[in-house]
């Protein structure tokens, strides 16, 4: 059996998705769409898989998200619907719910924060609710695993008698529903051909979503007819076909829940609420506490615990190393195996795998912050200011994001509904210096600026976001003309993150990190190591400077000259960081035999070094990423190009001015 | 009046909501229909976008597209 688990935003799905499938969980991608899935096994049912779909609030196909979850609902076909509800909003999250109903696929209603809703004095009648909704109701708690194990059981119940919706007829007699009637009766047999809901398809052909119409293959005629009952409809209620179906679902919901929901007087959690925007949205001190949060999250990330954690692992690393070495000479191994172990690979991957620690530890601040409601509220503060650069306060996320990896930051634009923001946010989050910099900028800070660590830190991360803003703002004016999109946004009440939620999603990211770590930098290592050990005839050279390595390297090395670094082994480590960021650090240490950086650069000209590698392009995963939402390997070639221009002028001047002093 | 002119702490009930495309469906989607009531809550920082509470959820739309809502405060 496999089920689709749909919900609005904010009302705990990832937190039921999680409880429902423990550590069965893989990460996918649905075919053709760039939106990511996961799917898992379900912990009390083996052999039930359950799908997290994207939190939306309608199946409108208004955004990427909505179009996944409607396509994988009729497409996908899976055996049922887990459809999960906030009770505390319980109107607006049941709009979702019956547009799904109509979609006549077994379905459960989880209902979601019960605990919260009867802590303030509310109640649902949840017998009362599947009664008038036709589908079963489970009250849940996804924080504190309650009623987890019964949704799973009923769930498959339902699933397994192929109990459909019983209910979908919503809309008392009137203007409305004649209509409705009349265009199903139109569609009926198209719909069935094509396996749809008579209904959900008439529902599409009212608000005339053109390509469900299109796969209906209604003639002229029968359009026609359509239209008619349509306009009809229109004239009688003297609202438009949207407004008027709208209308329609919420006149049934408000009844729905004047009969089954006793509505909670105001909710301690949005008195709480209120209280804290009161200080975080606050006229004159939402901004500094916005800029004070994201410092102490990038001073905790970089100075206190990630840092710290990185040395205990790069010490632990060390430790084998020197281990290694000594099993390997003591064996009298091969001294090309010995330097394939040793300064292929502990110096490649080993150097990188000691970042792990701070990567995660900056994930694990985003996320609690985006699961705390606190992201949303910087939406709200900072969208006036985005929209100056032509973007609205919701492309603030990704590019947060993006100061982590890039690779999830250009996914997560997907949340904005309109292709030119998302665009725009794509083309400026690159210019967010994502976390795999971070050991290129702190080996070179510990080397030429260790007294102004932070201060050269977060010098490099500013002058990121400064670039950026000019690059909207030419861009503004040439590539994304038009307006921002409309910027309508749940503001979720705060929330205690669950911890759960956020172990697993580090658990993701760290398989990832490692996996990348293994696979691409290892590679990445390999090649390197044997470039640079063997030269054009493949006998291994005595000096690094006859290696074929070198050679490559000298070939672009002269285009960094006039920055200041036109050693074959910088540029060489710029290729390799093309693969991945960190390569760049581990590079130059295998080709330097893990020496001495000075001798290859000046202050100056490791500052022009620094903000190269801020502004250069992005490593191959953030390209395919790029590529992938862009949908044109030309654009994101395009993409690339730019910022390898933009760095190398950035770094000329930062490189020449530096020398004044 | 229309809902952008709705002062902080002020009710009223929708009467009609204009727009068009995807900002229209939208609100329409998140329960912004006639006959509701909504208060408006609170404002940015920077005067723009309000919050506004309806149908027991807060939500944040722009002074320039809650024009486009017609209410009659109560």
């Amino acid at each position: 059996m496999r089920f689709a688990l749909v919900g609005n935003q904010n009302c705990g799905k990832t937190t039921l998705f999680n409880q429902l499938t423990g550590s069965n969980q893989h990460v996918g991608n649905f075919p053709g769409v760039t939106v990511d899935s996961k799917s898992g096994t379900i912990r009390s049912r083996w052999g039930d898989e359950v799908v997290d779909l994207p939190g939306i609030y309608s199946l409108r196909p208004y955004s990427a998200e909505e179009i996944v979850t409607r396509d994988f609902i009729l497409d996908g076909k899976p055996d049922g619907i887990i459809n999960i509800v906030d009770a505390t909003s319980i109107e607006r999250n049941l709009y979702l719910t019956l547009q799904m109903i109509e979609m006549q696929v077994p379905m459960v209603l989880a209902l979601n924060m019960m605990d919260e809703v009867r802590a303030n004095g509310g109640s649902v009648d949840t017998r009362k609710l599947s009664e008038l909704t036709g589908i079963p109701v489970v009250p849940i708690s996804a924080v504190r695993n309650e009623g987890i194990a019964e949704l799973a059981e009923i769930a498959h119940q339902t699933a397994a008698a192929g109990r459909r919706p019983e209910i979908y007829d919503f809309c008392p007699p009137g203007p409305v529903h004649r209509c409705i009637h009349a265009v199903t009766h139109v569609v009926e047999d198209h719909a069935q051909r094509q396996k749809m809901s008579a209904r959900w398809a008439a529902m599409n052909v009212i608000e005339g979503n053109e390509d469900i119409v299109r796969r209906l293959e209604l003639d002229d005629n029968e359009r026609e007819l359509c239209e008619h009952s349509v306009v009809e409809m229109e004239r009688e209620t003297g609202l438009d076909r949207y407004a008027a179906i709208a209308e329609m679902r919420y006149a049934f919901i408000e009844a729905a829940c004047a009969q089954a929901v006793k509505k909670p007087e105001e909710s301690r959690e949005r008195r709480r609420s209120r209280r804290i925007d009161d200080v975080l949205t606050h006229r004159v001190l939402a901004i500094p506490i916005f800029l004070c949060i994201m410092l102490a999250v990038f001073w905790l990330t970089f100075d206190v615990v990630g840092a710290w954690l990185s040395d205990i692992l790069a010490l632990g690393i060390q430790r084998l190393a020197e281990l290694t070495d000594r099993a390997l000479t003591a064996y009298g191994i091969n001294p090309v195996v010995h330097s394939l172990v040793l300064d292929g690979i502990f110096g490649g991957v080993g150097n990188v795998v000691s970042f792990l620690p701070v990567i995660l530890v900056l994930f694990f601040f985003l996320s609690m912050l985006e699961d705390t409601g606190y992201m949303a509220r910087v939406a709200f503060v900072m969208d006036k200011l985005l929209r100056k650069i032509g973007l609205s306060g919701k492309s603030i996320v990704p590019m947060l994001i993006g100061f982590g990896c890039t690779v999830p930051a250009v996914m997560a634009t997907r949340t904005l509904t309109s292709n030119r923001d998302r665009r725009m946010t794509i083309l400026l989050t690159p210019f967010m210096s994502c976390s795999a910099k971070i050991p290129i900028y702190s080996v070179f800070v510990a080397a030429f600026f260790p007294r102004y660590g932070a201060l050269a830190m977060g010098g490099l991360y500013a002058f990121g976001i400064l670039m950026g803003i000019l690059v909207a703002l030419v861009s503004r004016k040439t590539l994304f003309r038009g307006n921002p999109n409309p910027f309508v946004m749940e503001l979720p009440n705060y929330r205690m993150p669950s911890l759960r939620s956020t172990f697993q999603l580090m658990w993701d990211k760290a398989r990832d990190f490692l996996h990348r770590a293994f696979t691409v930098i290892f590679v990445a290592s390999l090649v390197i190591w044997f470039l640079q050990t063997f030269d054009s005839r493949l006998n291994v050279v005595t000096d690094n400077s006859g290696s074929l390595l070198a050679m490559l390297g000298g070939w672009i090395a002269p285009l960094f000259g006039p920055l200041g670094f036109g050693d074959w082994r910088v540029s060489t480590s710029l290729l390799a960081g093309f693969m991945a960021k960190e390569a760049v650090v581990s590079t130059l240490g295998v080709l330097t035999g893990g020496g001495d950086l000075a001798a290859l650069f000046s202050v100056p000209s490791a500052a022009g070094f620094l903000v190269f590698t801020l502004l250069y392009t992005p490593c191959v995963a953030a390209v395919a990423a790029i590529r992938r939402e862009l949908e044109s390997p030309w654009k994101s070639l395009g993409v690339m190009v730019m910022q390898c221009v933009l760095a190398w002028l950035c770094a000329f001047g930062v490189y020449r001015l530096a020398l004044l002093f | 009046m229309t809902l952008d002119k709705l002062p902080v702490g002020g009710t009223a009930v929708i009467r009609t909501v204009g727009g068009e495309g995807n900002l229209r469906l939208r609100l329409l989607d998140m329960g912004v229909i006639p006959r509701t009531r909504v208060t408006v809550t609170r404002v940015a920082p920077m005067g723009d976008p309000v919050e506004v509470y309806l149908r027991g959820y807060t939500l944040s739309l722009r002074l320039e597209d809650a024009a486009k809502v017609e209410v009659e405060p109560v």
